[in-house]
């Protein structure tokens, strides 16, 4: 659709041109335990420690490539002594450019503008509890038509659509159930974890119930920390200490029908039970040249479990409304046909706005995960969902 | 608790924001009139105002006076308080409401003055005007009888 074969000739494609050659990333704190370290602390450490994993140095940096906003370049560079930079750009919306700030950082490589750009994301949550963000925006004309409602975090307005899932395909509790459960398998044996203690049915129920079909273990933790993932183009990651996770595809955008979402909510009834990545992931699997069956494991982004189940749909994994049923019948498990979260992701492992799930697909790809998924190749990442832009990366070994 | 009947939401909002496209709808909420905007060229209905049509690009608009009927579109139960304010306001309904005399367009509201039990998705509800304590109304709806 996009038109870039031509002869055989990739053109205006980033598909295969670079890799994530280093990752790095502060330990996961419990909200508010990373203090006294400050925000911009956490983020240079974690650049640090991903220059380091792939063996180069704050020098060597040109670019930086954020989502959400992003970070205060300058700032950076005079705290790390990176003498030079000429590239400094931002995915806009929140959360749901985690995976696609890695596009923008390859976007520049493959444009010449930069040659080694860091990608970020850090969150810390001391004073301000994401869970509770929703009420913290500041009142505009547009923000009173969904806070005079009460809805005070974005748990609370994901629960509307998680209602909406329930009723149109029968989605259950249980379903949503399977992801947590998954989940937190997944994070008790990975060291890094926050939550290490493993979880049965009972405890899930027994839970208190937050914003009804969401209870407590459907929520991410709040935590603090922070991930960098360093991207240069394929030919220098030759030469690197690590084995190049080579970047097919990272999309970002989304649809006006999904638009700002849980901020509208008069998305049409054939998305509004949705993560709304539809055309984010044709996007991807049409750059990559791939189809979902390739696939070797996914790292949705899971602030709400009751998300991944509408994105196993969205990615393609199985037919819409059919989520529930697919995790039910343990395909998102470790030894599954498509093992999700694999590191225990947002809901057990550490909430690092997204960056997470692009750390675990890069492990996966080295072969060097805490639950590894025999000869994994490909790998998927999602950012979002929220409002748009959300956002998708694709690597492979 | 599934006895329990709905509260009105916890007031967090202090003021109500406006600008030139919303301004009218809460002007007319304080009337307890529920009006919602209409493209005068293509008739579409839009929530929340915004200074476009999306569909014809249309600056125009009606104000047109909707009914009290709604249907819930869906729903959650709040009840636990995760921020000061909201202890004495469980449970409350966070809801979304379609018009069907506005185009289907949606609000998101809240459900109150129901038993809890007694919510589902697509049961018919109707307005109820919340003047609060903040000094602007809030259109609500409870669940019809």
């Amino acid at each position: 659709m996009v038109g870039n074969h031509h002869g055989g000739i990739m053109t205006g494609s980033i598909r295969d041109q670079t890799a994530i050659v280093g990752i790095g990333s502060t330990p996961y704190y419990k909200r508010g335990r990373s203090e006294p370290q400050t925000l911009d602390e956490l983020v240079c450490k974690s650049i640090l420690a991903a220059l380091d994993d792939a063996g180069l140095k704050p020098a060597d940096v040109d670019g930086f490539a954020y989502f959400a906003g992003g970070f205060d370049t300058g700032l950076i560079m005079e705290t790390l002594g990176i003498p030079e930079v000429r590239f400094s750009a931002s995915l806009t919306g929140s959360g749901g450019g985690s995976a696609g700030c890695v596009g923008l950082a390859s976007a520049a490589v493959v444009s010449g503008m930069a040659k080694t750009v860091v990608c970020v994301g850090a969150n810390q949550q001391g004073t301000q509890r994401y869970g509770a963000i929703t009420s913290s925006y500041p009142a505009t004309p547009e923000n009173v038509f969904f806070a005079t409602a009460g809805l005070v975090g974005p748990g609370h307005m994901f629960a509307l659509l998680a209602r909406r899932h329930m009723h149109l395909f029968g989605t259950t509790r249980d379903h949503f159930a399977e992801i947590a459960l998954s989940a937190r398998a997944n994070a008790v044996n990975n060291p890094e974890a926050i939550m290490s203690a493993p979880m049965t049915r009972e405890d899930y129920f027994d839970a208190p119930m937050i914003a009804d079909p969401h209870c407590r273990y459907d929520f991410c933790l709040e935590s603090d920390g922070a991930i960098a993932a360093i991207v240069t183009s394929a030919d220098r990651a030759k030469d690197l200490r690590q084995p190049p996770a080579y970047v097919m595809a990272s999309t970002h955008g989304g649809e006006q029908a999904w638009g700002r979402s849980i901020y509208w909510m008069n998305m049409p009834d054939e998305y509004f039970a949705s993560s709304g990545h539809q055309s984010v992931a044709r996007d991807m699997y049409e750059t990559a040249g791939i189809a979902p069956k390739d696939v070797d494991c996914a790292q949705f982004y899971d602030h709400f479990t009751s998300q991944v189940i509408m994105q196993i749909e969205d990615y393609g994994f199985c037919p819409r409304g059919e989520g529930g049923p697919f995790v039910a019948d343990g395909n998102i498990r470790i030894d599954g046909s498509l093992p999700i979260n694999t590191d225990g992701g947002q809901l057990s492992a550490g909430y690092v706005w997204g960056m997470t799930h692009v750390r675990e697909a890069v492990e996966q790809v080295r072969g060097t995960a805490a639950n590894q998924v025999p000869n994994a190749a490909i790998a998927l990442a999602t950012g979002g969902p929220s409002n748009l832009p959300i956002s998708a990366l694709l690597v492979r070994r | 608790m599934t006895d329990s009947i709905a509260k009105y939401p916890p007031l967090l909002v202090e003021t109500i924001d406006t600008n030139t496209w919303t301004a009218p709808f809460w002007e007319a909420t304080a009337r307890h009139e529920l009006a919602i905007p209409r493209c005068r060229d293509c008739g579409r209905y839009r929530m929340p105002p915004t200074p476009f049509c999306p569909g014809c690009q249309s600056q125009a608009i009606d104000w047109v006076p909707t009914g009290d009927d709604g249907v819930v579109y869906s729903f959650t139960l709040v009840t636990r308080s995760i921020i000061p304010g909201m202890e004495d306001s469980v449970p409350y309904v966070p809801a979304i409401i379609e018009l069907p005399g506005a185009g289907g367009v949606r609000l998101i509201t809240n459900i109150v003055e129901s038993s809890l039990s007694d919510i589902s998705v697509g049961a018919a509800c109707n307005l109820v005007w919340h003047d609060t304590a903040n000094g602007y109304t809030l259109p609500l709806y409870r669940l019809s009888t």
